[in-house]
């Protein structure tokens, strides 16, 4: 990374540093609350899917969903909030920091606080013996590609909207029936025909699949290099409507 | 450090900035200075390379604004109309984090920051969070972080806009200090006073053009007298008194609630005017300022 | 003694002045609205995701009266419960909590003849119409999805007020307690724990005894058994206990909120 892009992480982390309380609920409670409420509590009814036990089958979900929410959730209020509020976003702009400097260094900053969520959920559920594969030591990888592939294209929205209340449909839109209808949960070849696309359009399902693949130690349903090359486009997209929409802001 | 021909900004229909000339040279302090809407802060904005100028030629240190902007503000120190000081930083953080922002080394980062502290005299509120400190203090801090990068060129829009006369006379020390170091200073205002203290030469700006140009000194010479006689009549109608003073002076102007009498000698044009039996209720005689000149040249109704 | 001291000072027009300030909002912009539509949508995902897509997964299970019924069957009450506890708490939290602090909406009103009390009734008010749309709609989903009786939805409406009434009377208490936005964090971690283990997806009966003492302790349990007995069309007498439960929530909540809108705002 460039020097000014390095200096953008660090100024997120300072932050992060001071605000970090705020986080530790969504990050690393909800996620194994999540885990015991579904798949230990309804697990205990189902049996078996594909195979393994359902806990052992949603736990590669809960870890892929979570690293999505997070993606999403630290990618809205706070980007907009660079622009309208607090105007961070202007003051880093008139020093030497350019655009890409400053959406690389938050993108790393969003993928860095994925990985330890993600890392720690995986300690967490690794210590109840419910990882099935060491494959999976290769979902924190998959993690941040998922992050990467929706906090772009959502920092991108986020610096493109001028008022906060688009951000409750974002959530009620696209985070939560992606999270519940992607294969999180159940397989997607359990919905109806019409609407599985849907699913298929979300990197979330592919974060999943890749995710499910490593810790179950099976090939994913799309070759891998179909899942990532997804996962790939959209950040690169993301990250191109990203430069436009920040530039647009900041210059007139 | 600053080369402007035929400047223009647009937004859509309106016209900001229609055709403006400029040249500032290094270690000067160039002052804008115009009512509210004049075309003052688009001007300030296209020269901290954040605004497209529409139409027209930008140079600044010597490079293209559009196409080497990162490198124009790596030089440049700028100080917004508004604060935009990061709220959730402490006093020192924001000094450090700006400086990291330049490609400061951390070390080099920490050493600037301490420097800038005694500068903005923030030392006791090192600490402390931006959110609670005082408007002056703040205004302060701004500078002070405006010149982390130790620039070629500052930048300072409306720097003391709604502060209190101590916490101004402060800055205005602290901004004198920075002109003897030989930094350039670009300064908007609608202070007269503070146009006079800082600004070797300065435009004044009215609908998007400049009306004026010139050294405070030499402005007042060109668009008023030496000197200004101030009368008030108490409750008589002001417009009634003025025939009456026809061939006093070289010019007067009437204001809602006293008299302008323009003229070389202002001591001599008041005796003229007890000499015709006028009786005012109260009287001044000063220099003449730069406020004089303001109102000459921008009309005196009030643009906000 | 405290609803009857209350009864005698509130007047209904004032109230209902309240209320109608809400709905002048309402005009404000296509923003509102849409945050208000898309809240409804939350739970309906939720029963489809879990209630019928895990719920073909689980087959069936114990609906603790003894009888065993579809998993779309048991989910859809306990979601409906929750619609009604979202819907209330987003009226009386963050936008009770803006309109307390920041945009001064009570202070101007509380500088007319409007009491307190008046404010907070009217304010519930208000969150109850917003709740009551929400699950007035997803009872009309759960007929059409036949996941319960028309009669028994028409029965258990009027419960999911009475759960609308008591989260929304305790959320607005513990909204005039909040220090900063910073605080809401804490506010959802609570609903969305409370929506994870009050016998919303897994009975209660399958969590071991520590964990079911605590659970059933909590508000939203008993709004869910409240609810499910209707729904699943057989009330028994600790419906009577949960209704209590909730009821105790209303006034404890409303007097508490009262309270202190009056020690906040006119000091």
């Amino acid at each position: 990374m460039a020097r000014p892009a390095v200096a953008v992480l660090e100024r997120h982390l300072t932050l992060y540093k001071r605000l970090w309380r705020a986080s530790v609920f969504s990050s690393f409670v909800l996620p194994v609350l999540f885990l015991a409420s579904i798949g230990l509590g309804v697990g205990g009814y189902v049996g078996e899917v594909g195979g393994v036990p359902y806990v052992e089958w949603i736990v590669p979900g809960v870890l892929a969903s979570t690293a999505f929410q997070m993606a999403v959730g630290e990618c809205t209020y706070s980007v907009l909030g660079e622009f309208k509020w607090s105007r961070q976003a202007h003051a880093m702009y008139a020093t030497r920091v350019s655009v890409p400097d400053m959406i690389a260094g938050w993108l790393a900053y969003v993928v860095l606080r994925v990985e330890v969520a993600v890392v720690v959920f995986l300690a967490v559920v690794a210590a109840f013996g419910v990882l099935g594969s060491a494959w999976a030591v290769l979902t924190p990888l998959v993690a941040a590609l998922l992050a990467l592939s929706v906090a772009a294209p959502v920092t991108a929205f986020s610096a493109s909207i001028d008022h906060d209340s688009y951000f409750a449909l974002l959530f009620r839109f696209v985070m939560i029936p992606s999270t519940l209808f992607a294969g999180v949960f159940f397989p997607v070849e359990q919905l109806p025909l019409l609407v599985r696309p849907l699913a298929y359009v979300s990197p979330l399902w592919h974060g999943v699949e890749l995710c499910r693949a490593a810790t179950l130690g099976v090939a994913p349903p799309w070759p891998v290099w179909a899942h990532a090359g997804y996962l790939v486009v959209f950040a690169v997209a993301g990250v191109a409507w990203a430069r436009v929409a920040f530039a647009r802001r900041l210059r007139d | 450090m600053i080369h402007a021909r035929g400047l223009v900004k647009r937004f859509g229909d309106f016209t900001a900035v229609a055709g403006i000339d400029l040249d500032v040279a290094p270690g000067e302090a160039f002052g804008f200075l115009g009512p509210n809407g004049a075309g003052k802060s688009s001007t300030m904005r296209m020269i901290s390379c954040v605004s497209m100028p529409s139409a027209g030629e930008l140079r600044i240190l010597g490079m293209d604004p559009v196409r080497q902007g990162p490198a124009i503000r790596a030089r440049l120190g700028v100080c917004p109309q508004l604060d935009n000081l990061d709220p959730d930083l402490t006093v020192r953080e924001n000094l450090t984090t700006y400086a990291r922002y330049f490609g400061l080394s951390r070390a080099q980062a920490r050493e600037r920051a301490e420097e800038l502290l005694d500068f903005a005299q923030l030392r006791e509120k090192a600490g402390s969070r931006v959110e609670p400190l005082s408007g002056g203090m703040k205004r302060r801090l701004t500078i002070a972080r405006a010149m982390v990068n130790d620039p070629d060129l500052v930048l300072l829009d409306e720097p003391t806009t709604g502060l209190d006369p101590q916490a101004r006379h402060l800055l205005w020390e602290r901004l004198f200090r920075l002109k003897q170091r030989g930094v350039t200073l670009v300064l908007t205002t609608h202070y007269m006073d503070e146009a006079e203290q800082l600004c070797d030469r300065l435009v004044v700006m009215d609908g998007g053009r400049i009306v004026a140009e010139g050294s405070p000194r030499s402005l007042i010479e060109r668009y008023s007298s030496a000197e200004v006689v101030e009368l008030r009549f108490g409750d008589r109608v002001l417009r009634e008194v003025v025939p009456e003073l026809e061939g006093v002076a070289d010019r007067v102007d009437v204001l809602p609630d006293r008299i302008l009498v323009y003229a070389k000698d202002g001591d001599g044009a008041l005796s003229e005017v007890h000499r015709r039996g006028l009786a005012p209720s109260s009287v001044l005689v000063r220099r003449s300022s730069l406020e004089d000149v303001f109102l000459h040249l921008t009309g005196r109704t009030l643009v906000d | 003694m405290v609803t009857l001291a209350v009864a005698r000072r509130v007047s209904a027009g004032r109230v209902g002045a309240v209320v109608g300030r809400n709905v002048g909002a309402l005009r404000s912009g296509a923003s509102y609205w849409l945050v208000l539509v898309s809240g409804f949508f939350e739970p309906l995902l939720y029963l489809l995701s879990i209630g019928v897509g895990v719920g073909a997964l689980v087959g069936s299970v114990p609906a603790g009266d003894g009888r065993v019924v579809s998993y779309a069957v048991f989910v859809a009450p306990a979601m409906l419960a929750a619609s009604a506890m979202n819907g209330a708490l987003a009226e009386t939290t963050f936008n009770f909590f803006f309109k307390m602090r920041y945009a001064k909406t009570f202070e101007a009103i509380l500088a007319t003849p409007v009491r307190p009390v008046e404010v907070a009734l009217g304010e519930l008010c208000w969150a109850m119409v917003r709740s009551s749309v929400y699950t007035a709609l997803f009872l009309v989903v759960m007929v059409v999805l036949r996941l319960a009786d028309p009669w028994w939805a028409v029965a258990a409406f009027p419960a999911t007020m009475l759960v609308g009434l008591a989260f929304g009377a305790v959320g607005m208490a513990a909204s005039t307690l909040l220090r900063g936005w910073q605080d809401f964090d804490l506010i959802s971690a609570a609903q969305f724990s409370l929506f994870l283990f009050s016998g919303t997806f897994s009975p209660v009966g399958d969590y071991p005894l520590v964990l079911r003492v605590l659970v059933e302790a909590l508000p939203l349990y008993h709004a869910v058994e409240l609810v499910r007995g209707l729904t699943l069309g057989a009330p028994g007498w600790a419906a009577l206990g949960h209704a209590a439960y909730l009821v105790a929530m209303v006034v404890a909540g409303l007097w508490f909120a009262a309270r202190r809108i009056e020690r906040v705002l006119c000091a």
